[in-house]
């Protein structure tokens, strides 16, 4: 039996094809790695905890007293670490992809060339939908709630997919730019946590030096928790309150993830081209 | 018509230390239905030459053209055209049998119907039908070389390129490989094929070129190689060691050996090698002599080339294992 090749496909029809081939790819892995489904989840469970009932006491929210405040505050800052930390699935999984042979795989195959990293993108993108919904439930048993409705609520968690989104293609370009899966698991991460600490996510900027509250309120990270807490009703203090950052926190994160996408996503492809493993 | 042929390929890896010439102007010409070995030690630019010709690599200087396509200019092309399967067995071991046959049939542009018939006729050519919804994980080796060699053949590509097929496989499955790769070649199909096993090359290949330092530096087919090294040889092993020199000297004037060169002598394994021009006539003047002498025989043989002696007369140095680059 001999079968034709199509050869004749729009490379737009082929792109979208080719990424939802491999993220069909990425979804299949997900249940046969419980493990990494764990790991994924624990650690910002263990973050909630040790914010909530170690560090929350000692921070005190401006504006807000009383007890639960802190918590309010501090759901919004971990939904989005958990959402930057997706840089590690996407660098991780490409490299060991890499470092498997079957980058080379599947550069020998016609396929677009944004296809590996788009199947991978999306793949994890579902995967990290399916941890934040463990988080809400999370916030919701340490006392988090959301005060403006349903539909704002919404909006704020697809702020934070979209970063998620954003993130996931700096996480590529890391992935195929390091030599294997264990540098890439620390290549991806360890810039993060000084990017998420210098940000309004677990202490309120107000009670940063001076010299850092600027930095830390134009931050990206900042700018997603700001638009969350704002959406969500949340206590949300700005140092200095009548800033674009505190002013228009949904606008500036949105322009911080479609800059963010505009950059990386080029650079990852175009890394892709040329990388090679062994 | 030539199925591969590259002239010129240079290709220079630029590292932080050193600076490396994987290919250093390599000419191939494989005319279609053929199968070449590409021979030479780890590190010779195998590897590299296979990456260059199947779009992975943009070589720095040179041509290539598989079945007339160029393979930078016409790279997406000829990717549809060809299969790959390399030496790390580059399939999902998360995925079955099953689902990774399909998902590179997809990604091939098959129908997903179509990808699926194709997977099926694969398993069932590579007797992986049963463990068709095992992930990879649970495969041993030589499965998982046969799936990823299955992975190549979606398509029914006319051209081949197998990096190094049985590097690290158990006699057994590498010859279920041998096969699998001469059922491929009754069907007409054009293969390019690296090794380092020179014996791998001598069973497969209808022509050899062998590669070194990024160089062809000899090509043609087995025989032909093998008479490069000249003719059968003999090779004694003495009882006694104190014997060896005077057996040596004996053995080269009883055969008239003009050239003390051509003859060797190890004294570990008191083992001597000596030129046989005249076949098996010499097998027994040896052993004549010998005996006359009172010197006692381990061991004896005629011995014909193979292709490890082709490589340590062309380069002086045997197929040693080198660092992969």
């Amino acid at each position: 039996m001999s079968i034709e090749v199509p050869a004749r496909v729009s490379p737009v029809a082929r792109a979208v094809s080719d990424a939802g081939i491999l993220a069909w790819r990425s979804l299949k892995r997900i249940p046969r790695t419980p493990d990494m489904l764990i790991y994924a989840t624990i650690q910002p469970i263990m973050f909630v905890l040790l914010f909530a009932y170690v560090f929350g006491n000692a921070i005190p929210i401006p504006g807000f007293p009383g007890p639960r405040a802190y918590r309010e505050f501090l759901m919004a800052g971990i939904f989005a670490q958990t959402m930057a930390f997706a840089v590690a699935s996407a660098s991780v999984g490409l490299a060991d992809d890499m470092s498997k042979g079957l980058i080379d795989r599947f550069r020998s195959l016609p396929m677009a060339r944004s296809g590996v990293i788009a199947g991978r993108v999306v793949g994890d993108l579902v995967f990290n939908a399916f941890v934040m919904l463990i988080m809400v439930l999370c916030g919701f048993i340490v006392g988090w709630r959301w005060h403006n409705g349903f539909g704002q609520a919404l909006a704020a968690f697809a702020i934070l997919l979209l970063f998620a989104f954003a993130m996931l293609w700096v996480g590529a370009l890391i992935g195929l730019s390091v030599g294997g899966p264990e540098v890439a698991a620390s290549a991806g991460l360890i810039w993060l946590f000084p990017l998420t600490f210098l940000s309004n996510a677990f202490v309120p900027t107000p009670q940063l030096p001076s010299a850092l509250q600027p930095v830390a309120e134009w931050n990206p990270i900042s700018s997603i928790v700001a638009a969350c807490r704002h959406l969500f009703g949340n206590p949300s203090p700005f140092a200095s309150p009548d800033g674009f950052p505190a002013q228009h926190p949904v606008w500036l994160s949105l322009i911080w993830c479609a800059a963010i996408i505009a950059i990386f996503a080029p650079l990852a492809v175009r890394k892709y081209r040329s990388a090679t493993g062994h | 018509m030539a199925a591969i042929e590259a002239t010129g390929l240079v290709k220079t890896f630029k590292g932080r230390k050193s600076t490396v010439k994987a290919l250093d102007g390599i000419d191939l010409d494989v005319p279609e239905g053929t199968v070449l070995g590409l021979l030479g030690p780890n590190g010779a630019g195998k590897t590299t030459a296979v990456r260059v010709l199947t779009t992975l690599l943009r070589p720095d200087a040179g041509t290539a053209r598989v079945l007339g396509h160029d393979v930078v200019k016409e790279a997406d092309t000829v990717r549809g055209l060809v299969g790959l399967s390399g030496q790390y067995a580059a399939v999902d071991e998360l995925l079955t049998g099953r689902e990774n046959l399909w998902m590179f049939g997809r990604l091939y542009r098959l129908p997903s119907d179509q990808a699926k018939r194709r997977a099926e006729e694969l398993l069932a050519t590579f007797d992986l039908t049963d463990a068709a919804d095992r992930i990879l994980k649970t495969y041993s080796g030589g499965m998982r070389r046969r799936l990823d060699l299955a992975g190549s053949l979606i398509a029914h590509p006319k051209v081949l390129f197998l990096d190094e097929p049985t590097t690290g496989l158990d006699p057994r499955s590498r010859l279920d490989l041998w096969q699998i790769i001469r059922d491929r070649v009754s069907e007409g199909v054009t293969i390019l094929l690296t090794t380092q096993y020179l014996e791998e090359a001598d069973e497969l290949a209808d022509s050899i070129a062998v590669v070194d330092h990024g160089s062809v530096i000899a090509r043609g087919t087995a025989d032909e190689l093998k008479s490069k090294v000249g003719g059968e040889r003999i090779e004694v092993v003495v009882h006694d060691a104190a014997d060896l020199t005077r057996a040596l000297e004996l053995l080269t004037s009883a055969l008239g050996i003009a050239d003390p060169e051509a003859t060797s002598l190890e004294e570990h394994s008191r083992r001597i090698t000596v030129p046989a021009p005249g076949g098996s006539s010499a097998l027994v003047e040896v052993i004549r002599t010998l005996d006359a002498a009172g010197i006692r025989i381990a061991d004896i043989g005629l011995r014909r080339p193979t292709l490890d002696d082709v490589f340590l007369t062309l380069t002086g140095h045997e197929a040693e294992q080198k660092e992969s680059i």
